[in-house]
């Protein structure tokens, strides 16, 4: 009798000693998953320069760049508020990969093509990746009449292309770090002092002060330049805001073209000595194509 | 003595029949809607886990808020890197109890099911009327409920105060199949 009951006594625990939780299960069950990080930049602009940052497919990024001029002309020109260069693009996400743009500069009535690529994207998560990868590729055409009627430049003289290996990193949800090597060739240029090919190395950084805002910095050293002219490094601080579907960029820049081949390599002001310009981009996107979601449902 | 020996084996294999009664949902259904003058907003996350222990009427609940898919790309970029900050909280958590699961039948299916639901890092102990239907060894439970979105601690900010509702609606529906 005494046997059953200590058996009764098993079989009332032994239940208890198989069952799994299920918790542990869910556990088991769920499965491993590798993310892209998000987020890396707010937008496709650190300030001046690009971030690795695209946009989703079919995502029409409508976007506008202003700069004042220097801050130094003093009271009279209303500390460079009275003169102005804008920029205006129309960017537009083929995939979430993919970019190609057009954008035309008030700045020596410039107009500019991109298109960029996001090669490697930082991931985290069952199978890591340390850092995201775009290439950037642009051609520039200067458009402004500044020549002798009987001179007139071709349309290849006046050609600029600037390509751009955009490497970043997400340290942490708060700060973000890029590097960009960049080669410009100019096909002419003032003198036969100056190089046709400038290279450059872009330093970029993201530091977010709260869930939509940020601050961004950005320099450009250039290793060679204009020997004609006398080039500064680009340098630009700024404020980076993201409400909804727009992205508000306050700028402070010595620079004063809004175009890689422009704010990198014929930089003139002297940050130091009050060349700055205060500027701002807008961006607006626009979701003019269905997704891959809505595509997979119908 | 053998005697013993076997009914002791007998009665410790029933034990691990009968002390579980496990059903799994791998791909399960969630969706939350949002409804304002300005714009609807909805997603659907098709893989939901869920779990339920018909012995007990326990049901753990669990889904990764970056699997909630959107029409509009940018929409689904801010849920998860402002909204619910996905990086920080990637899951929600849903942990409970089915009422009355052992009396349910094909003409009495309606019950409720209370528990805690995990979102945001925030837990709010939620009551949910389901309808539970149990076919050729299947556990079906759907049902949908409605929410307060400042619960969770989910800042909306004051210029898309109009596109987002104050409160969403969140529909569901698993379907458990018996799990060993």
């Amino acid at each position: 009798m005494r046997n059953l009951l200590l058996y009764v006594f098993i079989f009332a625990f032994s239940g208890h000693l198989y069952s799994q939780n299920l918790d542990e299960i869910l556990e088991k069950e769920s499965p491993k998953k590798t993310n892209d990080v998000l987020g890396t930049f707010n937008g496709t602009r650190i300030l001046n320069g690009h971030s690795i940052e695209t946009r989703d497919k079919g995502i029409l990024e409508f976007m506008i760049s202003h700069r004042f001029d220097r801050i130094n002309t003093g009271f009279d020109q209303l500390f460079g508020l009275d003169d102005s260069n804008i920029r205006f693009g129309f960017e537009y996400a083929f995939s979430k990969d993919l970019t190609v743009a057009l954008g035309r500069s008030s700045f020596e009535k410039t107009f500019d093509g991109y298109v960029k690529y996001r090669l490697l994207k930082q991931k985290s998560g069952e199978d890591p990746f340390p850092f995201s990868l775009t290439l950037f590729g642009s051609a520039t055409e200067e458009t402004i009449k500044n020549y002798n009627p009987e001179n007139k430049p071709t349309f290849k003289e006046r050609l600029v292309y600037t390509s751009q290996v955009l490497l970043a990193k997400k340290l942490n949800p708060n700060v973000s770090l890029q590097l960009t090597p960049t080669y410009i060739h100019f096909n002419t240029v003032p003198t036969t002092d100056d190089p046709n090919d400038v290279y450059a190395l872009g330093f970029g950084t993201r530091i977010k002060i709260s869930k939509r805002v940020s601050v961004n910095g950005e320099y450009y050293l250039t290793l060679n330049s204009f020997e004609s002219v006398n080039t500064k490094n680009s340098i630009a601080f700024g404020v980076d805001i993201e409400t909804g579907g727009h992205i508000f960029q306050l700028v402070l820049t010595n620079s004063r073209s809004m175009i890689e081949k422009g704010f990198i390599a014929e930089t003139t002001g002297d940050f130091a000595n009050g060349d700055i310009h205060f500027g701002f981009n807008i961006s607006r996107a626009f979701q003019v194509n269905k997704s891959k979601y809505d595509q997979k449902l119908y | 003595m053998k005697k013993r020996y076997l009914v002791f084996f007998i009665l410790l294999f029933v034990n691990q029949i009968f002390s579980q009664e496990i059903f799994l949902e791998k791909d399960g259904y969630v969706s939350f809607f949002s409804h304002s003058l300005v714009e609807d907003i909805k997603a659907d996350n098709n893989q939901v886990l869920s779990i339920v222990d018909t012995k007990t009427g326990e049901i753990s609940i669990q889904l990764l808020m970056r699997s909630f898919l959107f029409k509009k790309a940018l929409m689904q970029q801010h849920f998860n890197e402002s909204y619910v900050e996905s990086h920080k909280y990637p899951k929600a958590i849903f942990k409970g109890y089915i009422l009355n699961l052992k009396e349910l039948n094909s003409e009495n299916s309606e019950t409720v099911i209370k528990g805690i639901l995990a979102v945001h890092g925030n837990d709010k102990e939620i009551s949910v009327r389901a309808k539970v239907e149990i076919t050729d060894g299947h556990i079906n439970i759907s049902g949908d409920f409605m929410v307060e979105v400042a619960t969770f601690d989910i800042k909306i900010p004051s210029v898309v105060r109009n596109n987002i509702a104050k409160i969403i609606k969140v529909t569901f529906n698993l379907q458990h199949a018996p799990y060993n």
